[in-house]
């Protein structure tokens, strides 16, 4: 375990931290599972929590701005909409190259997440990690190619790790008490 | 499942965003010729058969005080069911992947707290018997989120 980035981390979160309220983090908890599926759903948070839509619609505007939340909408299952081959693909770039390369590779929108990591030396030497989908292992292969091309990456290391098998898929929480329900699925909770 | 061209219009338009307005719901689904009951109807459908995880907010985890980090483990292939079984029991590993490379699986870690990331990696350290490397982000590239259907 390396300590100092683990502090480093640490530093970056406690300078990123929004600033909360007790209603906020009610409403953090009440839509973190997904939002009603009625017709005007942030009126039934509004219900559920006893404040009003207004509210509710000008502290999710607050939020949005704050980026505590990135965006509203839907999140997708891969594999359930013919992208069966994932992969983490991982590059060895020189430090002063990872934001160059990593905005570049961020853009195509087969690449879902791409991010900067620690080296651990000697036994792991890639510092750029991209998550890369496509509908077979060749698509992707042929996907890593293009890229390769597109962002003159022809010298740069690369390792690409095919997934066998997915254990566990579930949205990451927040809270701790709303561990328990993570598996949990949304459903129509409307009083209308 | 299969998915209609209404499916795929649905989905494509709701991974750039959803209305935070008092009928969300109506709104977009003028935007798509739809009606508004239908348009809900046809996401239930995608929730219950799975063709989307979820349909609400993605949250910047780091500003609420939570934390991530990405774990890579090398794990010998016969002794790889019984390290699975001890890391996907704790509750604070978002997913796991089994990957083809000597570093063979691969988890996240999240949990509301910064600091309960080194206590986690620690138990799980203890129960496997095996070594956890430590990947923390320390930098985004911010990517579209959206994958055309």
């Amino acid at each position: 375990m390396d300590m100092k980035t683990f502090s480093k981390q640490l530093q970056s979160i406690n300078q990123h931290l929004a600033q909360l309220d007790a209603i906020d983090d009610a409403l953090i908890r009440a839509i973190e599972n997904g939002l009603p599926l009625c017709s005007r759903p942030y009126a039934e948070i509004a219900r559920q929590l006893g404040i009003d839509e207004q509210q509710v619609l000008a502290r999710l505007a607050g939020l949005q701005q704050q980026g505590v939340i990135k965006r509203m909408g839907v999140i997708v299952r891969h594999r359930e909409l013919g992208y069966r081959a994932n992969a983490m693909l991982v590059w060895d770039v020189p430090d002063e190259r990872v934001s160059e390369l990593g905005r570049c590779l961020s853009q195509y929108d087969f690449i879902t997440l791409c991010y900067r990591r620690p080296r651990v030396l000697p036994d792991w030497p890639y510092n750029l990690f991209c998550m890369i989908h496509g509908k077979s292992r060749e698509d992707v292969l042929q996907r890593i190619d293009w890229l390769i091309e597109q962002c003159h990456l022809e010298s740069l290391p690369h390792h690409v790790l095919f997934s066998r098998r997915r254990f566990k898929q579930r949205g990451a929480v927040y809270r701790a008490d709303n561990m328990r329900h993570t598996q949990k699925r949304q459903e129509k909770h409307c009083a209308t | 499942m299969q998915l209609d061209q209404i499916d795929r219009q649905i989905i494509n338009s709701l991974q750039e965003g959803f209305p935070v307005t008092e009928q969300p719901y109506a709104e977009v689904a003028e935007r798509l010729s739809l009606s508004e009951s239908e348009l809900i109807a046809r996401l239930e459908r995608l929730l219950a058969d799975r063709v989307l995880t979820r349909f609400g907010p993605m949250f910047q985890a780091e500003k609420l005080g939570g934390a991530f980090t990405l774990v890579a483990m090398s794990v010998r292939d016969d002794d790889f069911e019984r390290v699975a079984d001890i890391v996907n029991s704790f509750p604070e590993v978002a997913h796991n992947y089994e990957r083809e490379h000597h570093f063979n699986m691969w988890f996240v870690v999240a949990t509301d707290n910064p600091k309960r990331i080194n206590d986690v990696l620690t138990e799980i350290e203890l129960d496997s018997g095996y070594s956890c490397y430590n990947m923390p982000k320390q930098d985004e590239y911010f990517v579209k989120l959206k994958l055309v259907v």
